[in-house]
């Protein structure tokens, strides 16, 4: 009836609107991953005379010595542990930010904003990492991710944890549970379509991040894959081909681990369903 | 994540994160060590496909030549990134022990005296063109060597659209826009291709034209430098002025607000640009793209008022490589080997051949090679007869960071030369304060 | 070696927020304990506030990387007198409010929309989000071609029926809407998957309350979903507004803030200042450009908190 109606009349409708505003836009990319260089040199939108898709995924691959390949490691190492870090001591701070209200809490939050507000400063960045002998390593590296992420993983637990009652915290501690139980083992769990919110847009600023790498951990060792993005950038002769290979290689993924964290987020909405 | 963990399992992730992390500090550090005589180097280049190309090349003649000299090539972004990566990594002490960056204006703001290796007094310094030693030297010092070739700043034009039309080369300004009219009038091509999709394209009718302001004055540069010379003013004028009649005058491709420098070479290519001012490093595009056009594609000087001053404004090669102070004891060694290498005419040739030929060798003993294109060929005569000047770029070490929006802004119309010269004046004085230059 | 230097500087860290605490005259000990705070301070401390003090000392300096020297508040002088200074903050406002205003509305229709039960979710929800993680050269690039005013895709579909496309990069007074409406593109993913948490931690028991009430769907979607999606909407608006007044990647990527300087803004011209290598100048800049977001964000967090923690 109109219930169906809605489920399949408004789902066929988004699907064109999609197909329109977003697949579009995708198969410029690969269509372009799919010309030779000469043909993608002229960036137009169409179909590639010659196909070579594959011929330039391989030299994507190959290139400097399988550069992408290690890039690919270095990339999910930085993610993961950053993002690990990030949300666990950022889900701390929110927490406690939105429960207990104290003087330092305005402060805090001044601090939260300013983190999301000013843009990093390279050189003192620099001088304070050789200072720890963390310069041109992925610790390093990590801990700048850290630092910067935390204020949005912030903003977000903060908000977040105000739908879970305060009612919980209190059946738990009379329950006998300490602090550290009553957060890791009560209020996280409950967090989780947040958590899984953060973990997404936190791994994708990391992963996606060029900047950071660029400055605090130059040498090839060390790449990320934006980085390698930048080897088919140039004022003189541009391999346009050869980028968009590169931004599919890394694309792809990142849109597979959205895939499967997204089905994370609908599972969260069955058991927040069960708690109230 | 799933249930939720106990606190023991946050420990032990906790702790899994740290062995991961010293693990990985582990083999970040500890390279290039030096065991038995046995040097490695890295050498950092920009990203261009070309500059790397010719840098592993070399680097893999040298080390065939010195099995116990290994070079690791190392890549930068090109363009703001990359000199600022350069700039944050000499200036922390983080330096490659070689590194390839510009000559010129650019050069002067790594401050060389105190950061680079001083090359003064090694020989080769004896082969190298005398305005190449200019662009590479302070009043203490010479730092860089040449890797890659001088170019030239002018005109790109197509052959065929000048052999059917019946059209000479232009030796006066007036000469260049008959030309172009000629060009309009046939309807077949853009008279002047522009391409400010790539807005640093959009330069070259202010800084190809100084070859014609040195021939008005030649002491323009020391002036500008102290302070005495003005865009508003001619001779430098002229540059925004011919930009704003040449869009007035309707002489452009009807894309040349979106067009790409990719596009522009392949227009004058295809015959459907008849001029392109544009640098002969434009000669690898060409390579690239139309091979065909090879023969085609000429150049000639960007004309100014008088026929008889009429010459090339030259750049000097734009790979330099330099050693950093942070290269000692035997790595210092084995780079000075490498630069030694850099000034052979073997080294030269690998340069040819890696990379489409520019414009003529600095170095002497250094040819190019016979089927070099006609862009590159074209310019030889100027050379020959001494008909050519420097960029200002290598005469002064002021150069305005927005000439290339203000240029844009003037060739498309939106704002007229005066405001666009009077703006980029006040660029300049920004740059020289920046510089703490005296008397600005 | 690396411990220990991180140990050193967590001790110095607890010290520093550790006063509070102890002298709160130890009422019952709190189940939220401050301590909770410490960790990420250490790294926030370490690697951010600390080389960020520092950058402030240099936005008084004429500072080339390898040189510094003092000059009071000339940056800030010269700054004030960037010629194209006035452009930029009329476009910073312009673009962060449009971009901002755009991924709220947008993001909470599709949040609610990609929330019901329609066919293919799974596809759609990938869909909007697959230009979040496009890197944003590939997106400049991506639309300097399909925005291309001669032969680009968009303007040849505008021509089929019978619409003439406008030069949307290269036209000064459109320029910087263009990219804005690509910064929707790319920037609306992420606010509708903030919605769709949101939509998730509203409990069911509140619609099968309001379905025993008899309320409509839009009774239910003012009532219940839009006041519930409060956290949602303040994470969102905060996000994206610091996000737009601070922009410049993008705009960076597409136009370099040009024809000219037409689509500068104040992000931009302080980028300009650091690629020419005036890092003094560009820190004074961003000294300016946080004390403008601040004016603009910190008031408008307080007083969306503040109406939250009323409720």
């Amino acid at each position: 009836m109109s219930a169906r109606l809605w489920r399949v009349g408004g789902g066929i409708a988004a699907i064109l609107v999609a197909l329109v505003v977003f697949i579009v836009p995708f198969l410029f990319i690969v269509f372009t991953a799919g010309k030779t260089q000469a043909e993608s040199a002229f960036l137009e939108f169409t179909w590639p005379t010659e196909w070579v898709f594959f011929e330039n995924i391989a030299t994507v691959l190959e290139n400097r010595d399988f550069l992408l390949v290690r890039a690919f490691v270095n990339s999910t190492v930085l993610t993961v542990v950053a993002v690990t870090i990030m949300v666990i001591l950022g889900a701390m701070v929110g927490y406690v930010l939105q429960r207990r209200k104290s003087r330092w809490n305005p402060l805090v939050n001044g601090l939260v904003l300013a983190g999301l507000i000013i843009p990093p400063a390279v050189v003192p960045t620099i001088w304070v990492l050789q200072g720890l002998e963390l310069f041109k390593t992925i610790p390093g590296l990590i801990a700048v991710h850290v630092a910067f992420g935390l204020s949005f993983c912030i903003l977000l637990f903060r908000a977040f944890v105000a739908t879970i009652p305060r009612e919980l915290d209190e059946a738990a501690i009379i329950d006998g549970a300490g602090p550290v139980k009553l957060f890791f083992r009560v209020i996280f769990p409950l967090l989780r379509s947040v958590i899984v919110t953060v973990i997404v847009v936190q791994a994708v600023s990391v992963f996606n991040d060029f900047t950071f790498a660029l400055y605090f951990a130059p040498g090839d060792d060390n790449a990320t894959v934006q980085l390698t993005t930048f080897n088919y950038i140039s004022q003189s002769v541009s391999s346009f081909n050869l980028l968009f290979a590169n931004v599919l290689l890394i694309t792809v993924p990142p849109l597979i681990m959205y895939i499967f964290f997204q089905r994370q987020i609908v599972a969260g909405m069955t058991s927040g369903a069960v708690k109230g | 994540m799933v249930p939720g963990p106990t606190r023991r399992s946050i420990v032990a992730l906790g702790a899994g994160g740290l062995a991961l992390s010293l693990a990985l500090a582990g083999c970040s550090a500890g390279d290039s060590g030096s065991a038995d005589g046995e040097v490695e180097l890295t050498f950092l280049v920009d990203n261009g496909e070309a500059t790397v190309g010719t840098a592993e090349a070399l680097a893999e003649a040298f080390t065939a030549e010195n099995p116990d000299i290994t070079i690791e090539v190392e890549t930068r972004p090109q363009g703001a990134d990359g000199d600022n990566v350069v700039k944050t990594r000499l200036s922390t002490g983080e330096m490659a022990d070689l590194f390839q960056y510009n000559s010129g204006s650019l050069l002067q703001a790594l401050n060389p005296d105190q950061t680079l290796v001083n090359l003064a007094d090694q020989e080769y310094v004896d082969k190298f063109d005398e305005n190449f030693v200019k662009s590479v030297s302070t009043e203490n010092g010479v730092y860089g060597v040449p890797m890659g070739q001088s170019m030239a700043g002018a005109v790109l034009y197509n052959k065929d659209i000048y052999a059917e039309l019946g059209l000479e080369i232009p030796t006066t300004w007036d000469e260049f826009i008959a030309n172009a009219e000629a060009v309009k009038e046939a309807g077949t091509a853009a008279p002047i291709v522009q391409t400010y999709g790539d807005t640093w394209t959009s330069q070259l009718f202010v800084l190809g034209d100084f070859n014609n302001v040195l021939a008005e004055d030649p002491d323009w540069a020391e002036k500008y430098t102290n302070n005495e010379a003005k865009y508003v003013d001619e001779p430098a004028f002229a540059g925004f002025e011919h930009l704003q009649e040449a869009f007035e005058k309707d002489l452009f491709n009807e894309d040349f607000a979106s067009a790409l420098y990719a596009d522009g070479v392949s227009m004058v290519a295809t015959g459907e640009g008849a001029h392109y001012p544009m640098l002969t490093f434009a000669a690898s595009q060409l390579a690239t793209t139309n091979p065909e056009a090879a023969d085609v594609v000429g150049t000639f000087p960007l004309p100014g008022d008088d026929p008889e001053s009429n010459g090339l404004t030259v750049w000097m090669p734009t790979n330099t490589i330099y050693v950093p102070k942070s290269t000692e004891g035997e790595k210092l060694e084995a780079a000075q080997q490498f630069l030694e290498f850099l000034t052979t005419p073997e080294a030269c040739d690998i340069q040819a051949e890696s990379n489409a030929p520019q414009g003529p060798f600095v170095v002497e003993g250094c040819e190019l090679p016979e089927d070099v294109p006609a862009m590159v060929s074209d310019l030889q005569p100027y050379f020959d007869e001494g008909k050519t000047n420097l960029a200002l770029e290598f005469l002064s070490p002021i150069k305005g960071p927005a000439l290339e929006q203000i240029t844009v802004a003037v060739g498309s119309g939106i704002t007229s030369a005066d405001e666009g010269a009077a703006q980029y004046d006040e660029d300049v004085k920004k740059q020289a304060q920046q510089l703490g230059l005296e008397g600005w | 070696m690396t411990t220990a230097t991180a140990s050193g500087r967590t001790a110095a860290g607890a010290e520093a927020t550790a006063p509070p605490a102890s002298s709160k005259r130890k009422p019952m000990k709190s189940p939220y304990p401050t301590w909770f705070f410490i960790p990420a301070g250490v790294f926030y401390v370490v690697l951010f506030l600390v080389p960020t003090l520092a950058s402030f000392y240099f936005a008084l300096t004429r500072w080339t990387l390898f040189d510094v020297e003092f000059i009071g508040l000339d940056n800030f002088v010269r700054f004030f007198q960037e010629p194209q200074l006035v452009t930029g903050f009329v476009n910073t406002f312009i673009y962060a409010f449009l971009t901002s205003g755009a991924k709220v509305v947008l993001g909470l229709l599709l949040g609610v929309f990609l929330s019901s039960q329609i066919i293919a979710r799974g596809f759609l929800r990938a869909t909007i989000f697959f230009p979040v993680l496009v890197s944003t050269i590939g997106v400049g690039i991506l639309f300097k071609v399909l925005m291309d005013p001669f032969g680009g895709p968009i303007n040849e579909s505008l021509a089929v029926i019978g619409i003439e496309g406008p030069a949307w990069l290269t036209d000064p007074s459109i320029a910087l809407l263009s990219v804005a409406l690509v910064d929707i593109w790319k920037g609306v993913g992420l606010a509708t998957l903030i919605y769709i948490a949101g939509m998730v931690a509203i409990p069911q028991e509140y619609y099968e309350a309001a379905k025993v009430d008899g309320a409509g769907a839009w009774n239910n979607f003012r009532h219940i979903t839009l006041p519930l999606l409060r956290p949602a909407t303040v994470t969102v608006v905060l996000l994206s507004l610091i996000g737009g007044l601070r922009s410049f990647d993008l705009i960076w990527a597409m136009t370099g803030g040009g024809p000219g300087f037409t689509s500068d803004v104040l992000a931009s011209v302080i980028y300009k200042q650091y690629q020419a290598g005036f890092f003094g100048l560009s820190t004074a800049g961003n000294v300016v450009l946080f004390i403008v977001v601040a004016a603009i964000v910190f008031p408008l967090s307080w007083w969306l908190n503040r109406k939250g923690d009323d409720r």
